[in-house]
């Protein structure tokens, strides 16, 4: 098994303008392997975004090394997909000039650019929504143009910042269960970010459970829950519920420990 | 029930507005007129609708000589434009620039803000002394209000763009130009043309007071020259013919507006 992200000894400290410098993320060791869906879960502020931020090289490690693909990661890497927690919508471009963007700037062919763009748009429920504004969308149809917008390009791995955290229960179920199947499709590594433990373990073949804030790794689950899945009724099954209460008491104590910390703090 | 049969309160209705609005207008003329007949307002000073309108009338009969009104207009036209358009364009470049190179932007800070501190049209009489009485020290001035206003909404939009806008664009294979021109630029021209009514509107004050300081053609020098000969008629007529004119430029302007923002919820147009 090949490893897609590889990272060693990573470390990022951020210097903000006129604050204190801090730490975010320290001693970070984790290789995952090609075709794997490994979701990274810790509490608001551990340093689990800025994982995401050194993979795609948006940001440089102060420390250690971030390998994707089997390169060093220098610069922005486009060889990844990734959608943003926030809208990263060009709220000015309609859903398919959004959509068209990756392939643009590869100087894909027109033709081949309108056929491929389609094709995802209706995969994702869009088609009728093509000639519209971002704006004129709910936020799970945004969020799916967002998804069209980065499997158009054809990334081999993704990156996912808490995708779902801003849509309701049933529309996030409805999504998550997308997820999982275009990616048993696709073959695609998936990186997921989410401080919701549920949602990890549904959609994982393995959770890392993180450190609060500087973020390290805290523990390491593989989830052998068979294939393919519904998140709704996974829920259910035994070693959905032993899993949970062992990573559950993993993050409690994280919880307890970041509480303490900032009641010394104030 | 369709939501046209429900009854909007006579209030709310357009047609019910727009006759108050004109009823508003009409009232501001006849109290304007009734006071001047009556000679509770002096005619010499404040003229009178019924003396205006037929001197306008007149002008737009002259037809198209040197001396007309409708050279005039020309003139102060070409003024307006050519100032707009310079003062965007370097408001764009600048305002761009700056936001782009912090120690740039950081170094010029002070010097920009005095100028703009500056009442702009105090400068009129040394750009007629720079650049003379024709067309340049016109044009001069409307750029100096332009500027700013472009300067400031182009660095505003650009320095605060939303990251997450560049970065993903960034991972999805943008090249710096292409982050130019597909993110910060089009952010940056929804604030311009957010800020193009106010603009246009100073490049054409600019116009018409560097006219009436001094010029020879000129909507600004027709109103200097009827005052050069105590004919308030002639002042209020070729006032007239400016809120005409402006009111024109700022409905057309409100339309290129419009098209600029169809991406946006209706709230924020």
């Amino acid at each position: 098994m090949s490893a897609a992200i590889a990272l060693s000894g990573v470390s990022k400290i951020y210097r903000p303008p006129r604050k204190k410098p801090y730490l975010a993320i320290t001693d970070i060791d984790l290789v995952i392997g090609a075709g794997r869906f490994v979701s990274v879960v810790g509490l608001s502020g551990c340093g689990k975004s800025t994982l995401l931020s050194l993979v795609s090289g948006l940001l440089p490690a102060t420390t250690g090394t971030v390998v994707l693909n089997g390169s060093p990661v220098t610069e922005v890497r486009t060889d990844v997909g990734f959608i943003f927690q926030r809208d990263a919508l060009l709220p000015w471009k309609s859903v398919r000039e959004n959509t068209r963007l990756p392939l643009q700037f590869r100087g894909v062919q027109r033709s081949e650019m309108d056929e491929r763009v389609s094709g995802w748009l209706a995969r994702v429920g869009l088609a009728k929504f093509a000639d519209n504004y971002p704006h004129e969308l709910s936020g799970g149809m945004r969020k799916r143009a967002q998804l069209a917008q980065v499997m158009v390009g054809d990334p081999g791995v993704l990156l996912m910042d808490e995708p779902f955290s801003a849509l309701d229960v049933q529309t996030r179920n409805l999504m998550e269960n997308e997820l999982i199947n275009a990616w048993g499709a696709a073959g695609k590594t998936v990186l997921f970010i989410t401080h919701d433990l549920e949602e990890a373990i549904a959609l994982s073949d393995e959770i890392v459970v993180m450190t609060a804030g500087p973020g390290r790794i805290k523990a390491r689950y593989p989830v052998s829950l068979p294939r393919p899945r519904n998140v709704t009724e996974v829920r259910f099954h035994p070693e959905f519920v032993a899993l949970y209460e062992r990573a559950w008491a993993d993050l409690r104590d994280e919880v307890t420990r970041s509480y303490e910390r900032s009641l010394e703090a104030s | 029930m369709t939501v046209s049969a429900i009854t909007l309160p006579l209030a709310r209705r357009p047609w019910f507005i727009r006759s108050l609005q004109a009823a508003v207008i009409a009232g501001f003329i006849g109290l304007w007129e009734g006071l001047g007949q009556v000679g509770i307002l002096d005619k010499f000073f404040y003229s009178r609708p019924s003396l205006i309108v037929p001197r306008i009338g007149g002008w737009l009969a002259e037809g198209f000589t040197p001396t007309s009104i409708y050279k005039d207009i020309e003139v102060t036209g070409i003024e307006t434009v050519l100032g707009f358009v310079i003062g965007t364009l370097l408001g764009v470049g600048v305002g761009y620039a700056f936001a782009r190179n912090r120690l740039l932007g950081q170094a010029f800070d002070p010097l920009l803000s005095m100028f703009n501190a500056i009442p702009r049209l105090v400068l009129a009489p040394v750009f007629i002394l720079a650049f003379g009485i024709d067309l340049a020290s016109k044009v001069a001035l409307g750029v100096t209000l332009v500027f700013f206003i472009v300067f400031f909404a182009t660095f505003t939009a650009v320095r605060d763009v939303d990251q997450t806008l560049v970065d993903n664009v960034r991972v999805l294979g943008a090249r710096r130009r292409d982050v130019t021109f597909q993110v910060l630029l089009p952010a940056a021209l929804s604030a311009i043309v957010a800020s193009l009514r106010t603009s246009a509107g100073f490049a054409f004050a600019g116009a018409v007071v560097a006219e009436y300081i001094g010029s020879s053609v000129g909507v600004g020098r027709r109103i200097a020259n009827s005052e050069a000969f105590f004919d308030s008629t002639g002042v209020f007529s070729g006032i007239v013919v400016i809120a005409i004119l402006a009111l024109a430029l700022d409905a057309f302007l409100q339309v290129v507006e419009g098209w600029f923002s169809r991406w946006k919820p209706r709230r924020e147009r």
